[in-house]
């Protein structure tokens, strides 16, 4: 019997795996899909602090930004998971936005974020590529990218303590005298002393299963590949002159969209290169369930403000897009912790769009809360207790 | 912008057939084709360059090809047309885009009612050396020759599984290449017992045997290209002796000398415009997704109709059937009568259930058996595009990708320029699932400009 | 470029000297030269070509030039068959393996043939129509 089943290998889970058996836990994780399945195969790989405000989730996004680091190290004789520290660059388009962003740039400069204004006519430097006209920009150089998929995958193999079972759907949560004591799966029951809820953007079905409500709801978002730029044929224009993205580039109204409550499609240019070659453009936000069509509209939108940021990307060509599903709770702040209403159950979920960062201080904070441990920083922002208020539902 | 009552994705011969009936019938209808020249891949025609006296050589049933064409009627035929996403449009109908000629310019043609009968493209098995120049599909070759008058190479191996060989083999051979060899993976005979039911065919197996035997082709079954070997291009292959599950036998190798391989294992449907729309995708004989049509060759979306190899491979015959089914029926639904004549007609049904059960025979009879997978070293490239070997593969598996999905997630392949219209099929193999329904929301590249000013855009600001 | 093979004469359609290829083909084990020239000579014992079989007349063809060489072309045939015809069986590099790549699919499917024609990068050489004048670039 393990000491915890972990629900849900995305990259939260497979953290949320990782430290509770560096902690010396045995962990079941299971999954009904496969490793990284969900909405952490769905995404960029964001590690980011510049997109937060000041305030709790700034603080777990500059503890989560280290221990990527450290995970990053530890990874790098295995094979790594493609940690790409390359900073980001968030441009504004006005005066009176760089104003804004300026401002906020110092506010994060509390909470240690590192924040370099860069003047209008210094951008080409950072961006040789970047359209003119921009009023200058912000340069956070502990903004970072993985490959979220290969990162959750190497987690999990990272300890013998982890015990992965994919395939494996949780269709119950067993409960005695009101404390959970494992989860019945289609294969059968998995008895342990905590079980952790990682469902991502499926979160509020597992606490369902429990008997409790998590208000967790899906934003659907849409991202555009472009072929790959480097080593084509002939060189390309743009190996001459370096990589066409260099950071995470977006424009200052990514900043606003992320907390936003709009019911409406709202998209913010976002641009960044991978390891493979190709760029990748974001970033779309809906709210329209969990449906997967594909909307031409949102793509051209993408691609429109795109091209506005990096005019030389109007030649290169997309090839594919997909969607994913980002959960979010109404506050717009993840759930980390144990639930009152449930001993025995902890919530790691609800993340947004924040989930591959957020990813290790959520494992690190549950493995300390489930063992006991003094907790790196104060989860209570975060608590599943926040919404006990809401009726619980009959189990 | 006006719309057309019908617009065809696809001049083979269910696009052709379907096109002659609608606009014979008084539809406004538009062919599009992302070829030079109408025919698809099986009546690929050859440039009018080239003078040809005698085109139908390269051909066979190139009467029926004939009659398409001068069939065709008041259709607009619209070339170099490549469709890169269908969406349904803002007042009903569906806004068909398409990229067109080199330039790749952008076009949208909007359309009352859409048929989809985009072919199939070959399947291809990975093994040792297949990315070697000198290694390509056989219908690779047959589009060299029968598009440009081009042999594919002076001393030819073919190789693969199916009946498609055959006519491969026997044009090549008879445009002056050496074919060294003709080897069937699966039993030589395995068309024949079957073939019987339909002796049309079986006379037309036969032509193909002898006039291979006139040529001192040898023709061998239970036996697989299982490498490719050259420095730096193809100089030979090693062909295994396998066994039903197409594992070679111990000892049983020979190696052949060739510059070019001609491989193919059957075909895979093209899904793409079908599956953006989200019509039903159901499973074929093999295991293949296909797009699921009532007998009228309706899909389950409102207004989409199917024809041809998109329905299930079937072979030209077939596919211009479906294509006449398909035209009656748009016609039928399009004005309320059916004046082009039944699309149930009774006798056409019955032919195509025989047309359409003999093909589902060949499937059965022609299997891709998954001994191949035996074939593969840790280096063997199984995504061409982002070069993605075996052994990554596996190492993904004992990471915890246990399907197709997670194997693309983890280690790539699919993700690169093809979109795993190549590796898909093997990747699914490998992962122990049949190959899942495409989802490519973007068909063919498109220029980030070109999307980019789709952005606000109605229909009507498009002409 | 790759070019494994000898030059393709240029003068027009009667260009290859099948003999002379053979024998170096015989030589090197390799084929070594173009593999089937845009030629109505007779490849091989029973004489048969793709022109003969079908009685091809062709038009007067013209050139397009690959990395500064020429190449024959006969109307309305693609890059990728040009090339092909003219022994040149690849045209770029692989981005990770440095792999040598031309023709596979041979209809548009697979990208393997993505060539350079007039500075215009990553076109199917498989579907795209020679044009008198054009440069390919292959890399």
């Amino acid at each position: 019997m393990p000491d915890v089943v972990v629900i849900g290998a995305g990259m939260v889970g497979a953290a949320c795996a990782y430290y509770a058996a560096r902690e010396g836990l045995t962990v079941t994780l299971v999954d009904r899909g496969s490793v990284a399945g969900g909405t952490t195969g769905s995404g960029e790989g964001n590690v980011l602090v510049s997109d937060k405000e000041p305030g709790p989730e700034l603080d777990l996004a500059m503890l989560s930004c280290r221990l990527w680091t450290e995970l990053a190290s530890e990874a790098r004789e295995v094979g790594g998971f493609e940690y790409e520290p390359k900073g980001g660059l968030v441009v504004a388009e006005n005066d009176e936005v760089l104003r804004a962003l300026t401002e906020l740039a110092g506010h994060q400069g509390g909470s240690g974020v590192v924040a370099r204004p860069v003047a209008a006519d210094e951008l080409a430097d950072h961006e040789p590529h970047l359209a003119p006209g921009f009023a200058g920009g912000i340069l956070y150089p502990q903004d970072a990218q993985v490959q979220p998929m290969l990162a959750a995958a190497r987690l999990v193999r990272r300890w013998p303590g982890v015990t992965l079972r994919t395939g494996t759907e949780v269709t119950g949560i067993l409960m005695e005298g009101g404390r959970v004591t494992g989860v019945r799966t289609a294969t059968g029951d998995i008895p342990a002393g905590a079980v952790v809820n990682a469902g991502g953007t499926w979160g509020g079905e597992i606490a369902a299963l429990a008997g409790v409500e998590l208000p967790i709801l899906p934003r659907r978002g849409f991202i555009l590949v472009t072929e790959p730029l480097t080593g084509g044929p002939s060189g390309g224009p743009f190996v001459a002159s370096g990589p066409l993205v260099r950071h995470k580039v977006y424009t200052a109204a990514y900043v606003t969209n992320v907390a936003s409550d709009s019911e409406g499609l709202e998209t913010s240019a976002v641009v960044e290169a991978t390891q493979a070659g190709t760029v990748l453009i974001g970033a779309s936000r809906e709210r329209v369930g969990f449906d997967r069509t594909v909307s031409l509209p949102v793509l051209a939108r993408l691609a429109r403000q795109a091209v506005a940021l990096f005019p030389a990307l109007a030649d290169v060509r997309a090839i594919r897009a997909y969607c994913g599903f980002r959960p979010y709770c109404p506050d717009h702040l993840p759930v980390i912790g144990a639930d009152p209403r449930v001993p025995g159950l902890y919530h790691a979920c609800g993340h947004e769009g924040a989930g591959i960062g957020l990813a290790p201080v959520t494992g690190l904070l549950v493995a300390q809360l489930i063992t006991g441990a003094e907790p790196e920083l104060d989860p209570e922002p975060f608590s599943p207790g926040r919404f006990a208020g809401a009726a619980a539902w009959t189990a | 912008m006006t719309a057309y009552d019908l617009v065809i994705v696809g001049a083979g011969p269910a696009g052709l057939a379907a096109a002659g009936v609608a606009a014979r019938a008084g539809l406004r209808v538009a062919v599009l084709d992302a070829g030079a020249r109408i025919g698809g891949q099986y009546f690929r025609q050859l440039p009018d360059g080239f003078n040809a006296a005698r085109p139908g050589a390269l051909h066979h049933g190139f009467s029926t090809f004939v009659r398409l064409r001068e069939a065709l009627g008041g259709a607009d035929v619209l070339l170099g047309h490549r469709v890169w996403a269908v969406e349904h449009g803002p007042e009903g109908g569906f806004a068909v885009h398409c990229l067109e000629g080199r330039e790749e310019r952008a076009r949208t043609v909007a359309a009352a009612r859409l048929l989809i009968a985009t072919g199939a493209y070959d399947r291809v098995l990975p093994f040792p050396g297949w990315d070697l120049p000198g290694v390509m599909t056989a219908g690779a070759a047959q589009a060299l020759l029968k598009g440009n008058l081009v042999l594919a190479g002076r001393r030819v191996v073919v190789a693969g599984t199916g009946p498609f060989l055959l006519p491969v083999a026997t044009s090549l051979a008879e445009a002056g290449a050496k074919v060294a060899g003709v080897f069937e993976a699966g039993g030589r005979f395995g068309l024949a017992p079957r073939a019987l039911a339909r002796p049309g065919k079986a006379a037309e197996a036969l032509a193909y045997g002898y006039r291979l035997a006139r040529r001192r082709v040898p023709y061998k079954g239970g036996r697989a290209v299982v490498a490719a070997h050259g420095d730096g291009e193809l100089t030979h292959v090693t062909v295994a002796k396998v066994d039903a599950d197409w594992r070679p036998y111990r000892g049983g190798y020979e190696t052949i000398e060739c510059d070019t391989l001609a491989v193919g294992y059957g075909f895979v449907p093209q899904l793409d415009l079908p599956a953006q729309l989200g019509c039903e995708i159901a499973g074929d004989a093999d295991g293949g997704p296909v797009a699921r049509v009532d007998r009228r060759m309706r899909t389950s979306v409102e207004g989409v109709y199917a024809a041809g190899e998109t329905t299930g491979v079937g072979g030209a015959d077939l596919a211009a059937l479906e294509g006449v089914i398909a035209g009656r029926a748009v016609v039928a639904d399009a004005l309320g009568a059916p004046a082009a004549g039944d699309p149930e007609d009774p006798r056409m049904e019955a032919r195509r259930r025989r047309l359409a059960g003999f093909a589902r025979a060949l499937l059965r009879a022609y299997p891709v058996r998954d001994g191949w997978m035996s074939w593969l070293r840790d280096d063997t490239l199984i995504c061409r595009c982002e070069e993605v070997p075996y052994g990554r593969i596996k190492e993904v598996r004992d990471l915890g990708a246990a399907d197709a999905r997670s194997i693309k997630l983890l280690a790539r392949p699919g993700m690169g320029w093809c979109q795993g219209r190549i590796c898909g099929h093997a990747v699914a193999r490998l992962a122990g699932e049949d190959p899942a329904p495409p989802r490519r929301p973007i068909a063919q590249p498109v220029r980030l400009g070109d999307l980019a000013a789709m952005d606000g855009r109605t229909l009507d600001d498009d002409t | 470029m790759d070019s494994v093979n000898g030059v393709n004469s240029v003068t027009g359609a009667e260009g290859t000297d099948h003999a002379d290829h053979a024998d170096r083909a015989d030589r090197t084990g390799r084929v070594d030269g173009a593999v089937s020239g845009n030629v109505d000579k007779g490849g091989g014992m029973s004489g048969a070509s793709p022109y003969r079989l079908v009685g091809a007349r062709p038009e007067p063809g013209f050139e397009v030039r690959v990395d500064g060489r020429a190449v024959p072309v006969v109307p309305g045939q693609t890059v990728g068959a040009a090339l092909h015809a003219a022994g040149i069986r690849t045209w770029r590099t692989t981005r990770f393996g440095d792999r040598r790549r031309g023709l596979f699919c041979g209809i548009g499917v697979c990208f393997d043939c993505l060539v350079t024609v007039n500075g215009v990068e990553n076109l199917r050489a498989c579907l795209t129509e020679a044009r008198p004048g054009d440069e390919v670039t292959t890399s």
